[in-house]
């Protein structure tokens, strides 16, 4: 499935370009937009494999001519020092560069209207899963409307067999400025607009961690809002949902950690469910660490980073929006070590 | 028409005036020759700045999460280098080349409105520095920043109060405000002249390519800047007046403002394209010692692109959420404009054929734009497949699609009319082997950098990141476009000693060193204030060969 484009590809930006799809390396990069595994993903790359060909044939021919041209009348030191032949014009050659262009046109044109059609208007089948992704500046908010979860960074989306799919559609609002979401082995790109509600869909072929980013400037920051799809089998979902629907283990007795969570400003942006932090501002943490990372991507989710990163957010994600809130190297140890218990 | 009295300044003269003569002289100028001039250095002290800020860029993208420049300068720097290389560099430019030439091709002795013309320089140029001054007196997005940092486009939100704190993003709107009334008045200026101030003879049909096409960019300039401008004072007017047009916190709409600047942006692309083609469509019949092949046709392609061009804004949109129908038109509407672009290039290269071919600079810096702008707009065609550009959008890919139109079709022939015209202007050849050199290097540089910069974007890189993590299988990319820089900003500066070198020291050029046919040609060089002492007549589209071929004039064929 990589050989069609590959000969397409090579001819027109030359090898490099072709390391990209590159048949025995298929993943030289977790983003490449040539290793789809997801329907829309998968009619875009069909369709650019289509245009590759036809943009890299109309290079062949214009190339070659430009390039006979320069070699073939480069002026010659023999020439007499009389002017060459004064050709005016030609309506024959006129129109068969204009006709011809019009036909390619009208082709390419007829293919992207399909490829546009079929992503666009798609149905929504009745067992697809709905999501609500919320952009902030600059970390991502995930909603499970009908199934009660709300989780951030890492979406968790289940699987879809050909034979019984069970897509994803993505409901795409924005708290702030204007974000993108862009995951480019499971779909193209579509902003988040504040006041403009947007949609896509994915129904992923295989399961596996897909990365992404956000791909509109949105600020300080916009280079860490990072992506993480997490493409569970159906099982492994399900469990998930299941987990991540508990509210916070709660201890008989409070924690010094909770009680300084609880006690200082922690509370006005984080929501921890089933206890005093209903802030939501920023990530809800009520289950941190069944997270990879934290900060969006910024940073591995370990105790250690934590303690850093509460001492100092600023140290990884120099102006992300979480203030530092004045508290010592153990102050922010002990918080962190309440964290982790948030499983 | 000037009423200055005093001649051009030629070095070597033995009446040399005062500094501060020769200084209030320049700036109090009404001359079309001086303002061209002027908006040509102004424009090239700004082409300095903004590669210094590309520079930046380049050298903080060079590895994987380097630490050369925060993402707070980071930002202010893209934002600046969008900004200043568009704005402040390549309208200028182009304005400089359209005041300089458009009236000694078309046979008379100033602009329709001198006054007019010096007052759009001066908001250009002041836009141009208070853009600047913000380095002093903006606040950034946290109040702790200075210069602008919301992106050339600056998209709304992000501009409102509440995320743009301080005046950082006054300085960006009240400079591209003033700039945009300078740019509207000299297009007015343009349009006027070409209309009312044609030599005897010099029917439209037989107007030089390059002022037919400097006439269609001023027309565009109208059209194009007053949107943009109209969209300034509408976020003057939420910033500080209490408005809502962009504010969505209070309702406001994000995507009007996307429409605004991007009616604005699409047709801009074509304001600064079309007299590059204006230059290509001399450069290039002169180097290969033949007409332009299909004049009327590369006119009416030129018509066609402004037309088609007014409809295609919102390809850049693409991602926005537009529905399905919408998508399809701006697809259709889009690919259209690649039909007449494709008949212009097939022209030149129907010039060329046949031709005794001369590559002096001029014409190394067009043949290199005509194969550039090929892959630009081979990569524009799959830009704008919408679909693909759910992908491409906002990747780096982009980037290396607009640099190659920008840099590698325009800035490349804006070279080649540097060199061709410079005799002209300066009354002095330039240095051939320097040009070579600089040609040379460019190319390797434009080539290492921009060829290398749509690899990132396939792999998934969005424009505007500080930083990135390493396996990603960008690393590579991004430090062969890194070293690409170097290369062009050799290229630059070989330019620009060039220039100096030759305006003191290059032999006297004559008045028509290449040989050529336009009006420009027949007068000494540097042109007399009064440009003619007798004004032409003129009977073809090349007067010049008519008077060197009267055995077989132009005219018979025309």
């Amino acid at each position: 499935m990589y050989t069609r484009p590959f000969s397409a590809i090579m001819i027109f930006c030359g090898l490099a370009l072709a390391a990209c799809a590159e048949p025995a390396h298929p993943y030289v990069s977790p983003t490449s937009i040539f290793a789809p595994v997801s329907t829309p993903a998968q009619s875009i790359f069909d369709l650019s494999v289509f245009v590759l060909q036809v943009t890299a044939a109309i290079f062949i021919v214009v190339f070659s001519l430009l390039t006979y041209a320069v070699v073939k009348f480069r002026k010659k030191a023999t020439t007499d020092g009389r002017e060459p032949a004064q050709v005016y014009g030609s309506t024959q050659l006129e129109l068969a560069w204009t006709v011809i262009p019009v036909l390619i046109v009208v082709v390419l044109f007829l293919a992207a209207a399909r490829v546009i059609a079929s992503i666009q208007n798609a149905p929504r089948p009745s067992s697809a899963i709905q999501v609500t992704v919320i952009g902030h500046q600059f970390w991502w908010e995930f909603r499970y409307p009908s199934l009660k979860v709300v989780s951030a960074n890492e979406l968790h989306i289940p699987v879809s067999d050909p034979a019984h799919p069970t897509p994803t559609f993505l409901t795409l609002l924005s708290a702030d400025t204007d974000h993108s979401f862009w995951v480019p082995r499971l779909a193209g790109k579509t902003d988040l607009i504040p006041n403009h509600p947007n949609s896509m869909w994915v129904d992923p072929h295989e399961t596996g961690l897909y990365l992404g980013q956000c791909a509109q400037y949105c600020g300080t920051q916009h280079a860490l809002m990072l992506l993480r799809v997490y493409v569970d089998s159906r099982e492994d979902f399900d469990r998930w949902i299941q987990q991540q629907s508990q509210p916070a283990r709660i201890t008989s007795t409070v924690s010094p950690g909770q009680r300084l969570f609880e006690t200082t400003a922690c509370v006005n942006c984080h929501t921890i469910a089933g206890t005093a932090a209903k802030g939501t501002y920023g990530p809800d943490l009520t289950h941190l660490m069944s997270r990879q990372t934290i900060g969006s991507g910024a940073a591995k989710n370990n105790i250690g980073n934590l303690i850093a990163w509460i001492y100092k957010p600023d140290r990884f994600k120099p102006g992300c929006k979480m203030p530092s809130m004045g508290l010592t190297v153990q102050q922010s140890a002990v918080v962190a070590a309440y964290l982790v218990t948030l499983r | 028409m000037s009423t200055e009295s005093i001649a051009w300044p030629t070095s070597g003269t033995a009446t040399r005036r005062p500094f501060v003569e020769q200084l209030h002289e320049w700036v109090s100028t009404v001359d079309h020759k001086r303002l061209g001039v002027l908006y040509i250095l102004y424009a090239l002290a700004f082409l300095l700045v903004g590669g210094v800020e590309a520079t930046i860029l380049r050298i903080q993208l060079i590895r994987p999460l380097n630490h050369f420049v925060s993402p707070q300068v980071f930002n202010r720097m893209f934002t600046m280098h969008g900004t200043t290389m568009i704005f402040f560099v390549a309208m200028p430019v182009l304005f400089g080349f359209a005041n300089y030439l458009v009236p000694l091709m078309i046979g008379a002795r100033d602009m329709a409105f001198p006054r007019l013309n010096a007052f759009s320089f001066w908001m250009t140029a002041f836009g141009g520095l208070l853009l600047y001054y913000s380095f002093i007196g903006g606040d950034g997005l946290y109040g702790a920043g200075n210069a602008p940092d919301v992106g050339w486009f600056a998209y709304a939100p992000l501009t409102s109060k509440t995320f743009s704190r301080g005046h950082s993003t006054d300085f960006w709107t009240l400079s591209l405000l003033v700039s945009g009334f300078g740019s509207i008045g000299t297009a007015i200026n343009i349009i006027t002249t070409v209309v009312c101030m044609r030599c005897k003879g010099m029917t439209l049909g037989k107007m030089p390519l390059l002022v037919w096409l400097n006439l269609v960019m001023a027309v565009l300039v109208v059209l194009a800047v007053s949107p943009l401008t109209a969209a300034q004072i509408m976020l003057l007017v939420d910033r500080y007046l209490g408005g809502h047009f962009f504010d969505t916190q209070a309702g406001g709409s994000a995507v009007m403002w996307m429409h605004f600047f991007w009616v604005f942006g699409h047709p801009e692309v074509y304001v600064l394209v079309i007299p590059a083609f204006g230059f290509a469509s001399e450069i290039i019949p002169v180097f290969s010692r033949k007409a332009i092949f299909g004049y009327p046709v590369m006119v009416a392609a030129t018509v066609c692109i402004a037309f088609i061009g007014m409809s295609v804004w919102a390809h850049h949109m693409f991602t926005v959420g537009m529905s399905s129908n919408a998508n399809t038109f701006f697809v259709l509407s889009t690919m259209a404009i690649a039909v007449p672009t494709g008949i212009k290039i097939f022209n030149w290269l129907a010039t060329m054929w046949g031709g005794q071919i001369h590559f002096k600079t001029p014409m190394l810096f067009c043949t290199a734009f005509l194969f550039q702008f090929l892959i630009a707009g081979l990569t524009g065609i799959m830009l704008g497949s919408a679909p693909f550009d759910w992908q491409l959008g906002n990747s780096y890919f982009v980037i290396a699609h607009f640099h190659y139109v920008i840099v590698g079709g325009i800035l490349f022939t804006l070279f080649g009319a540097f060199y061709y015209w410079f005799p002209k202007i300066s009354g002095r050849m330039y240095n051939e082997r320097l040009g070579k050199l600089h040609f040379w290097l460019f190319t390797i540089g434009f080539h290492l950098t921009f060829d290398f910069m749509h690899i990132p974007g396939i792999l998934g890189m969005p424009r505007r990141i500080y930083t990135y993590e390493p396996g990603r299988g960008w690393d590579i990319w991004n430090l062969i476009v890194t070293i690409g820089v170097f290369f062009q900003a050799a290229g630059v500066l070989v330019f620009l000693g060039n220039l100096l070198w030759s305006y003191f020291r290059g032999v006297l050029a004559g008045s028509d060193p290449w040989d050529a046919w336009t009006l420009e040609w027949s007068t000494t060089s540097p042109p007399p204030v009064y440009n003619f002492a007798k004004i032409p007549e003129v009977a073809s589209r090349r007067p010049l060969w008519d008077l060197k071929h009267p055995e077989d004039p132009d005219w018979h064929y025309e």
